[in-house]
């Protein structure tokens, strides 16, 4: 279930942008109109019926893009991120739809806490947002929350993420429960006891720098574990934040064994290597670190093939001076929402490494598919969910530019091509340039 | 359209003026400024030989003493490297200051900034510490070990120790042995070897020899015998936590990798960067014999600290002219 804030559809007609929606099979120059947020026409001219005309002429319009994993920070750290602020952001970066992680202050493991955030979210979410709840109880890994009345509240998914649930046991149960719940299950693989202590990529950085390692073998393990024990139980699950090639490969075989697995990828991990961490800049530092050259190529082969269906942003802001801090100090994460499209459309589809539609579809359809989310979509009757880019604008990152409430992004400064020029999420327009 | 704006304002934007000096870390340096360290290090050398050691050189410069660990060594002589060149210094430690009541390291950095230091020495238990002093304040900053990192004063007095030994780096082999995962030293080292053409061979158990690190690796202690020199590293107890497992017990460390004079050819040379725990990585036998450097290491430390003061303020190169400028001063 997603929530938003409540407003009038928009009546709006978008004028001659080309318009791809790779899951409709479109790929012209049309024109659309939208009657009270609702698509009314897809075609070549269609009359305006008095509405607002946006001049859509050498714009793409798309389905918006839907962000399966965001750190919302509320409860607890309002400071770096509220729910008004990090849907504001989506909106920007061109979303309609995110989904937020339970790992809060409190942790949302109850009906109650959970409830709150869908009321805080029907007053101020510019955008819809799901909300995900804990798998175990204060994210501890011992007992399983009471996952049907958390989906019967609104739940969308469930999940530990930021500490695995290392039991494997317990992981069974979880995954027989979500059988009831019909919610599926989204895990963070790390096998902690090879990962304690660590802060980047065990490699040849990490070995000359003096950072202790986080293994890749530390997450494919955990995917290996997670993936049988799906298998086994026959039930779906959901890999976050996939980082190591080791871990694509085990995804793509168990998928071909027939396991109802997904999985996602998020741009940082598609665009750099653990060599950005020479720097020592914190906003390069996340969990799962920044691995080597083989697996960000694994994994940008596996967000082509459809081996990972989803992009995800983990955007995880932090408070400025919690991220001002020697790198090993520094808490791990990055915000993502406001650059995410641009990033990847510069480094990855303007040179040719990954089609435009591919790019577009692993950021809608693909993500909705996993949660049961209505895709976004470009056609007669459906909610108006679509986002204008311009791709021949170049733009700078800069701090002063952000929704988020926090600016810990590793682009601050860098300059990336392709704007979102409008956002239209559940029928009203969110952001316009 | 923008790029071409872009490209406009790049254009006209002013030059910027030359980086500040930092000494950060061992892979900032190149041969030329490795050379132009010991050089400049044996000439002060020479003015330690005199009656008077007082040099004026930096009379009138702060030098900020920044400890967030506890040091002997390399605290006591970057005081007094920066005393005997006549530059005011202040010590702080974290212990007593306002660290202790939760100060971030940028405020921190922050408050001594405001004094206009011209130098700040910094020891810190996090890699990076230094980086990031360097981006708030206005202050050279001198990397005095920064976590598992760097410790770079540490690898250019030990090439001073080595030449003066030995008389030559290029084609000298020093075997370094111990805990090299979790020393800043070692990194350093391995470094500032390859910068020089001293080969240098890693020989520990395999859980402390890095993986991945682009250097010849050996688990076998008979390897030492090879090298010109032997360089041991303190088997740091603080890692050896129960349940770490690096090695099953400091005992069977000692057993299998400890130095021995049964391990070492006669007169071959030996250094340790302290502090030594006798009986571990270091039989006392060795840590006390003639063929030990461990003083001579301590007592490089102060004119190669010395030469990385005076470069980092003076952006060097200065060779003899370090001499004759303070001689004149």
């Amino acid at each position: 279930m997603l929530f938003v804030k409540e407003r009038h559809g928009d009546n709006v007609v978008l004028r001659g942008a080309r318009v791809l929606d790779p899951a409709e099979g479109i790929d012209a120059t049309l024109d659309v109109r939208i009657d009270n947020g609702v698509i009314a026409a897809v075609a070549e001219h269609v009359d305006t019926n008095e509405h607002r005309v946006v001049d859509a002429t050498g714009l793409v319009l798309a389905p918006a893009f839907v962000d399966p994993h965001v750190h919302l920070r509320t409860p607890g750290r309002e400071d770096e991120e509220t729910i008004a602020s990090g849907t504001a952001a989506a909106a920007a970066g061109g979303f309609c739809a995110i989904l937020a992680m339970p790992n809060t202050d409190p942790i949302v493991d109850s009906a109650a806490t959970l409830g709150a955030l869908v009321e805080t979210a029907r007053r101020e979410a510019e955008v819809q947002v799901g909300f995900l709840a804990a798998i175990t109880r204060r994210q501890r890994g011992e007992e399983l929350t009471e996952m049907a009345e958390l989906a019967d509240a609104g739940a969308i998914a469930f999940s530990d993420d930021g500490v695995p649930v290392a039991s494997a046991g317990l992981m069974r149960r979880a995954l027989q429960y979500a059988s009831v719940t019909g919610r599926p299950l989204a895990l963070h693989c790390e096998e902690a006891s090879l990962s304690h202590g660590s802060h980047v990529h065990e490699g040849s950085v990490s070995a000359e720098l003096g950072f202790t390692g986080y293994p890749s073998v530390a997450e494919s393990l955990m995917v290996e574990r997670d993936l049988a024990l799906a298998s086994y139980e026959d039930q779906p699950l959901h890999l976050l934040h996939l980082s190591a090639a080791e871990s694509v490969a085990a995804l793509r075989r168990a998928r071909e064994a027939g396991v109802r697995a997904s999985g996602e990828v998020t741009p940082h991990h598609l665009v750099l290597t653990d060599e950005a961490v020479r720097s020592l800049d914190s906003n390069v530092k996340m969990n799962p670190p920044l691995r080597a050259e083989r697996d960000r190529a694994a994994l940008l082969d596996a967000l082509r093939d459809g081996t990972i269906e989803a992009i995800a942003t983990d955007h995880a802001p932090h408070a400025r001076h919690e991220k001002e801090a020697p790198f090993e100090a520094a808490p791990f994460g990055v915000t993502g929402l406001e650059t995410a499209f641009a990033v990847l459309y510069s480094r990855l589809v303007r040179p040719g490494l990954l089609p435009l539609a591919t790019l577009i579809e692993r950021m809608s359809t693909g993500p909705a598919r996993i949660f049961g989310i209505d895709r976004p979509r470009v056609a007669v009757g459906a909610t108006a969910n679509l986002v204008l880019l311009d791709l021949e604008r170049g733009w700078q990152v800069r701090e002063d530019r952000f929704r988020s409430r926090s600016i810990n992004s590793w682009l601050l400064g860098e300059t990336l091509t392709g704007e979102v020029a409008l956002t239209i999420a559940a029928g009203a327009t969110v952001h316009a340039r | 359209m923008m790029n071409s704006i872009r490209l406009v304002k790049d254009e006209l934007r002013p030059p910027q003026p030359p980086p500040r000096r930092h000494l950060l870390s061992i892979a900032d340096l190149d041969r030329d400024d490795v050379e132009r360290l010991l050089g400049t290090a044996r000439t002060f050398a020479a003015s330690l030989d005199r009656e008077v050691k007082k040099l004026p050189t930096l009379k009138g410069r702060l030098v900020v003493n920044l400890f967030y660990e506890s040091s002997t060594r390399t605290s006591s002589s970057f005081e007094l490297a920066a005393k005997r060149l006549s530059a005011d210094t202040m010590t702080l430690k974290s212990a007593g200051s306002s660290v202790d009541k939760g100060e971030s390291l940028k405020d921190t950095a922050l408050t001594l900034g405001a004094y206009d230091p011209d130098v700040i020495v910094i020891r810190h238990p996090h890699i990076g510490a230094p980086q990031l002093v360097a981006s708030v304040t206005g202050a050279h900053i001198v990397n005095a070990g920064d976590g598992k990192h760097q410790h770079p004063t540490q690898a250019l007095l030990d090439l001073y120790t080595l030449q003066q030994e030995l008389g030559r780096l290029e084609g000298l082999h020093v075997a370094i042995v111990g805990d090299v995962l979790h020393s800043r030293v070692a990194r350093s080292l391995v470094q500032a070897f390859k910068l020089v053409g001293v080969r240098c061979t890693l020989v520990g158990p395999p859980a402390l020899l890095p993986r991945d690190l682009d250097a010849e690796m050996t688990t076998d202690i008979d390897a030492i015998r090879a090298a010109d020199v032997v360089y041991v590293l303190r088997m740091q107890n603080e890692r050896m936590e129960a349940g770490a497992n690096y090695v099953p017990s400091l005992r069977e460390y000692a057993a299998r990798w400890g130095v021995t004079p049964e391990r070492l050819r006669p007169g071959q040379k030996v250094m340790h960067p302290g502090p030594m725990n006798r009986g571990v990585e270091i039989d006392p036998r060795v840590a006390d014999s003639v063929d030990s450097l461990v003083e001579t290491q301590v007592r490089s430390g102060l004119v190669v600290r010395m030469a990385v003061l005076y470069d980092v303020l003076t952006g060097g190169p200065v060779g003899v002219r370090a001499l004759a400028a303070a001689e004149v001063a």
